[in-house]
């Protein structure tokens, strides 16, 4: 840019301000908009009409796109927590996650604790599938692992069950992630927990041992180093009650569909 | 045609007393323009795409790569990066991804759901039929070259017809609101992983979810140049005249510009 004086500067400086202030106006009212409680409502509402639209529009078990080996990512990004490293953690990679363990518990009939290797034991699902960041970008990469419908009929689900809440071995920011779904992501065929990834095990970065894939919502519903699935009628009462750790945190929708 | 009978309006009905049925207006008259659901359309698409568009670019600053394909991240090629755009052009104006997803979720429902009533709406009452349709002889170069010339001499309007859009004007029309606008609701849809299991043609059609992302971005561009272009044609047909066709829907037929006949 030229310091010099052109006569176009002043005449194009007050237009920037007109514009400027015009979409400051707006813009400044759209931040106190969403301040209010009302707005802020309306705001939201926007979830629950997205999400009751794309229920009524797909059958439960309309399946995401899978794709061939031809189309995965050259190289597949790794995004949020891409190593614990917690001690704890740290002596799990150490020794194979040999002692590590999957608990099912909260509303069902029968509490389950499973190792790596029972779980490696179950019939899986092997899926290629897209994962969709919620900041726009997408990668391809091959999944596999059993279904998570597998694990929660063995557990038996209580009446009262609604939602599967995910616990996780990573702290972000101090705090343990977590996620949820309802029971009709929970019983889709493509929900897994996978423990390999692109035909190995599955890396640190990606979760290592196992993460959850549920191919209809965005990459933050996809929770890693799983540790626990606890049943449970109703999110309210866990962490802060919006149902996942960035929802709590920030406001990301529950339901990722979009 | 319709003397001093009482007008009753009707969304619904063929109306003949408006828009390009009166060739018969003279200037200084006052004539019935726009109807009552293009009025509306109008003023919540302003509402809308606004908040579209600031609340779309902070999305962008989220993730400013572009790719074509089906898949897309920061190893792979890009085909444009966008800059980051500043917090006066975006909704909230610091960065804020999970509110700034709300506000464009929440007002995409508002604004697709506007779009496809009005274009409804616009074929039962006839708007698409007589106003916006194009007929052979007015895309042949010549006419089109006329109507470029009478736009740089700022004649809008034919004096035989005033009420009538000029075809420049009934091809941007047209491209916007069957084109630009649902391009925009298709891309925006394509982008969700549920719309994708419930729809998977649409990865079909646009090629994969980063391109109809990058499709998006394109048409966002295309909507704030027809924004900015129809401004200015606002301004320069007479803005008062304008925008008061756009409230009330009355439009006042303006003096004939002497010069070449039409």
């Amino acid at each position: 840019m030229s310091d010099k004086k052109n006569p176009g500067d002043k005449a194009s400086l007050t237009r920037r301000a007109l514009i400027g202030g015009m979409a400051g106006t707006v813009l400044t009212g759209c931040d106190a908009f969403q301040e209010s409680e009302t707005g802020r409502s309306i705001l939201f509402s926007g979830e629950k009409i997205n999400m009751g639209l794309q229920r009524a529009l797909m059958d439960r078990d309309a399946l995401a796109r899978e794709y061939s080996e031809a189309q995965m990512s050259p190289r597949f990004r790794a995004n949020g927590t891409r190593d614990p490293g917690t001690p704890d953690y740290a002596a799990h990679v150490a020794n194979g996650f040999a002692d590590w363990r999957l608990t099912i518990d909260g509303r069902v009939d029968r509490p389950m604790s499973l190792s790596i290797a029972e779980l490696r034991a179950m019939p899986a699902r092997t899926q290629i599938t897209r994962h969709d960041c919620v900041e726009g970008w997408s990668a391809i990469g091959k999944w596999h692992g059993p279904q998570l419908a597998t694990l929660l009929k063995a557990a038996g689900l209580k009446s009262d069950a609604r939602y599967a809440v995910f616990r996780c071995a990573d702290l972000y920011r101090g705090t343990p992630y977590y996620e949820s779904i309802d029971l009709i992501d929970a019983f889709h065929p493509q929900t897994i927990l996978a423990w390999a990834m692109n035909g190995e095990m599955l890396p640190v970065a990606h979760g290592a041992p196992i993460r959850l894939r549920v191919e209809r919502q965005l990459g933050y519903k996809h929770a890693k180093y799983v540790t626990g699935i606890e049943i449970v009628p109703s999110l309210k009462p866990i962490g802060q009650g919006q149902g996942g750790y960035w929802e709590d945190r920030i406001g990301y929708d529950w339901y990722a569909g979009i | 045609m319709h003397g001093a009978r009482a007008h009753k309006e009707s969304i619904l009905a063929e109306d003949e007393s408006y828009g390009g049925a009166r060739p018969s207006a003279r200037a200084g008259e006052m004539i019935r323009r726009h109807r009552l659901p293009t009025r509306i359309w109008h003023w919540v698409n302003v509402l809308a795409i606004v908040i579209m568009i600031g609340s779309g670019l902070m999305i962008s600053n989220a993730h400013a790569h572009l790719y074509w394909g089906i898949y897309g991240a920061n190893y792979d090629p890009s085909w444009l990066d966008p800059p980051r755009f500043p917090g006066w052009m975006t909704i909230p104006t610091d960065y804020n991804l999970a509110l700034a997803r709300r506000w464009h979720l929440t007002f995409a429902l508002l604004f697709a759901f506007n779009l496809a009533l009005f274009m409804l709406l616009s074929l039962m009452n006839g708007h698409v039929i007589r106003d916006l349709r194009i007929r052979a002889r007015e895309v042949s170069p010549r006419h089109l070259w006329a109507d470029v010339r009478a736009h740089l001499k700022l004649r809008f309007h034919d004096a035989d017809n005033p009420a009538a859009y000029n075809i420049l004007q009934k091809l941007s029309y047209v491209g916007v609101i069957f084109i630009v606008l649902p391009l925009l609701v298709f891309t925006g849809l394509t982008m969700s992983p549920g719309m994708n299991a419930a729809f998977p043609f649409l990865l079909d059609v646009f090629g994969g979810r980063q391109s109809a992302r990058s499709i998006h971005f394109i048409c966002c561009w295309l909507v704030v140049a027809f924004i900015v272009v129809h401004l200015l044609l606002v301004v320069l047909a007479g803005p008062i005249n304008e925008i008061r066709s756009m409230i009330t829907g009355k439009w006042r037929v303006p003096a004939e510009k002497r010069g070449e006949g039409a």
